[in-house]
């Protein structure tokens, strides 16, 4: 009923492990999303252009080198500064619980930590879309 | 009959008999060619593997403390973790980077940082091994500097540098240039080791991040074997050296999962099949050159978040695979590693466990011990077929280089990985606490490991001084010297780069004058 949900799945910085990310890709294609996925080592501003140009509802992140909090920050700010500020931003990776926190007050609207299982983060980007479509 | 296999595909029978065991030419005893069982006539009993533990944590001050620490308790070898901005040929004080310095490993900006990190480890003493790729040629200058600052002669440096760049452009990301210039960079490096720097391991061709990124043991022998070949090739291409003059100082690095008696066989059949490569491919003389020596590191993908503590009992029985398939180093990863840099404690717990498996199990008793088992010997055969068979595929294809820049081996590791991940979402493989026996346990709140922040700013404040304190015209001509060289193809670039680390030039400083000459790596961004 509904035109797909467009996300952009890329990994900021300069971590290279992107296993995650690929599966995360892949699997939010087979679940009806339209992916488009970046690759590794981009800069926020690059994702945010991007994000922009391509008119996507989620940008998801993928960070696995600890610097998840300063990355988080970066992209959103630079999603701010392209005019996406409505983009929800969710963020995978290894990150202990005790910064979840941190990255929602960064701007995170969900935080995916290692360990989530695939169907958790689908439902729950399927939930964060329909919210933020709901309006129209 | 059900249709059971191994985690790489092989079928496997209820049991194994004689009429399963290879030629007896392919097995002879340990120490002999092709090294089937072993590189040594006395196994471990001449010398137990070393035990390498991967740590670097932001200063260099932080991880000469943290080295000294592991020297103390028994490690006896290094392994540097470097940071991301070291790794990708970024300076601490580059405004891209600010969140990444000293964060996975430690900062290196120039030779300054290098001599803190050994402050009163004697290089002569011990062996250092770096997983550094797209800077290695850089941060082996950095060592053979830093040897000669503490007046230790090149000829006496033991370790290793990583140096694989092709499977960075697969699977783990650290590229700077283009796979050309970057091959004979790697070129370079190997024929300076042999020349000048004969205990040292010039490469470190790695299956291991292949693994990681999804590939199954046999595709991560295959295309590790493939990389090696490459190589070679380009060294023996050059016709200045022979097979012979350099093959010793070629290792190989492995990841060790769960499925045991698979990565037994899979050490056992990566060793026949790299000898026989090197003595028919390149008519290796010297059953040296042949022989297969190989680290490894117990964990990575094959650890679980949930119920985490039950990965301490995953690396100790990858840690056994590992011994009983014959390797000469490892390094057992710490449970807590699924969500964060490990702590002190557990970082400690992953090298006690090889101290119980070296010390207590008595697996180092006799060497080889599963030689002549029906099942692995059988295994060890099917391995190496399949080993094969994919090697072939990509010879065919038109080699290792032409398959990474089109995509095609990110593209195999990628529905694999796809495929382990709906295997393990079904419950069709199992991992206890995942997908059986499972419980509501929360994550533990892991101590991990704080980044220091006046770390960072230390690192900033020496990297400035040392730019204050150097000879600008030192800098200017050996950088020169160096860029006037990346363009001619018959240099060799290592003894330049060792002038420009004397001269304290930093990293980024290098990096740039060769991509100025060479451009950089364009990624596929395939999934």
């Amino acid at each position: 009923m509904s035109t797909p949900v467009r996300v952009l799945v890329g990994k900021p910085g300069l971590d290279g492990h992107d296993r995650g990310a690929k599966l995360v890709a892949r699997t939010l294609r087979d679940a009806g999303f339209e992916v488009i996925y970046l690759g590794i080592r981009q800069k926020p501003e690059t994702i945010a252009a991007v994000a922009v140009q391509e008119d996507v509802r989620i940008v998801g992140l993928s960070i696995l080198s600890g610097a998840h909090v300063a990355l988080t920050e970066k992209v959103a700010n630079a999603l701010r500064a392209a005019g996406a500020e409505d983009v929800l931003l969710v963020v995978g990776g290894t990150i202990p619980k005790r910064d979840v926190p941190r990255l929602e007050a960064a701007g995170a609207a969900a935080v995916y930590p290692t360990g989530t299982p695939l169907e958790t983060m689908v439902e729950s980007m399927r939930e964060l879309s329909a919210d933020v479509q709901a309006p129209s | 009959m059900r249709d059971i296999r191994s985690e790489a595909g092989i079928p496997l029978k209820v049991s194994y008999g004689p009429e399963d065991l290879p030629d007896p030419a392919a097995i002879p005893p340990p120490g002999e060619f092709p090294f089937t069982r072993g590189n040594f006539p006395d196994g471990y009993r001449g010398r137990v593997w070393t035990l390498r533990q991967y740590s670097g944590f932001g200063t260099p001050e932080e991880s000469n403390e943290r080295y000294r620490y592991l020297l103390e308790q028994g490690g006896t070898g290094l392994s540097v973790a470097l940071d991301l901005p070291t790794q990708c040929g970024y300076d601490s004080d580059h405004p891209d980077v600010e969140e990444e310095v000293g964060r996975v490993g430690v900062a290196l900006d120039t030779l300054a940082d290098v001599e803190i990190l050994f402050d009163q480890i004697p290089l002569d003493a011990i062996s250092t091994s770096w997983t550094i790729n797209g800077t290695a040629a850089i941060i082996l200058a950095f060592y053979v500097a830093a040897g000669e600052k503490q007046g230790v002669d090149r000829a006496k440096l033991r370790g290793t540098i990583q140096n694989d760049i092709l499977k960075e452009y697969v699977s783990r990301g650290t590229w700077i240039w283009p796979p050309r210039p970057s091959l004979r960079l790697i070129a370079d490096t190997i024929e300076f080791c042999a020349a000048e720097v004969p205990r040292f391991n010039a490469i470190s061709v790695a299956g291991a991040h292949f693994r990681d990124a999804g590939a199954n043991a046999a595709q991560e022998m295959a295309f590790t074997l493939m990389d090696g070949i490459t190589y070679c090739d380009e060294v023996v291409s050059r016709g200045r050296m022979t097979i012979d003059e350099f093959a010793p100082q070629v290792s190989f690095f492995f990841y060790t999962h769960g499925d045991f008696f698979e990565e037994i066989a899979k050490y056992r059949a990566g060793r026949r099949r790299w000898a026989r490569i090197v003595r028919e491919r390149y008519g290796a003389k010297e059953d040296r050159s042949c022989m297969f020596r190989v680290g490894c590191v117990a964990g990575g993908a094959s650890l679980y978040a949930p119920q985490a503590h039950n990965n301490i009992v995953r690396v100790a029985y990858e840690a056994m695979a590992s011994v009983l398939g014959g390797v000469q180093s490892m390094f057992t990863a710490a449970w807590d590693e699924p969500f964060a840099l490990p702590s002190e404690d557990s970082a400690t717990l992953a090298l006690r466990t090889q101290q119980v498996l070296a010390e207590e199990t008595g697996v180092t008793r006799v060497a080889d011990p599963l030689g002549g088992s029906y099942y692995v010997e059988a295994l060890t055969d099917e391995m190496e077929a399949k080993v094969i068979e994919i090697m072939d595929d990509l010879e065919q294809r038109g080699g290792m280089v032409k398959a990474v820049e089109e995509g095609y081996l990110q593209r195999l590791i990628s529905e694999e990985a796809f495929r382990i991940s709906g295997a393990v979402a079904s419950g069709e493989r199992p991992i206890v606490g995942v997908n059986r026996f499972q419980t509501d346990e929360e994550a533990p709140e892991t101590e991990g490991y704080e980044l220091n922040e006046q770390g960072r700013a230390r690192q900033l404040e020496r990297l400035a001084e040392v730019k204050r304190s150097r000879s600008a015209s030192d800098v200017r001509a050996t950088l020169d010297e160096l860029g006037r060289a990346a363009g001619a193809e018959d240099i060799n670039l290592m003894p330049l780069l060792v002038e420009c680390a004397k001269a304290y030039c930093t990293v980024g400083e290098m990096v740039d004058v060769l991509k100025d000459k060479w451009g950089e790596f364009q990624q596929p961004a395939v999934f």
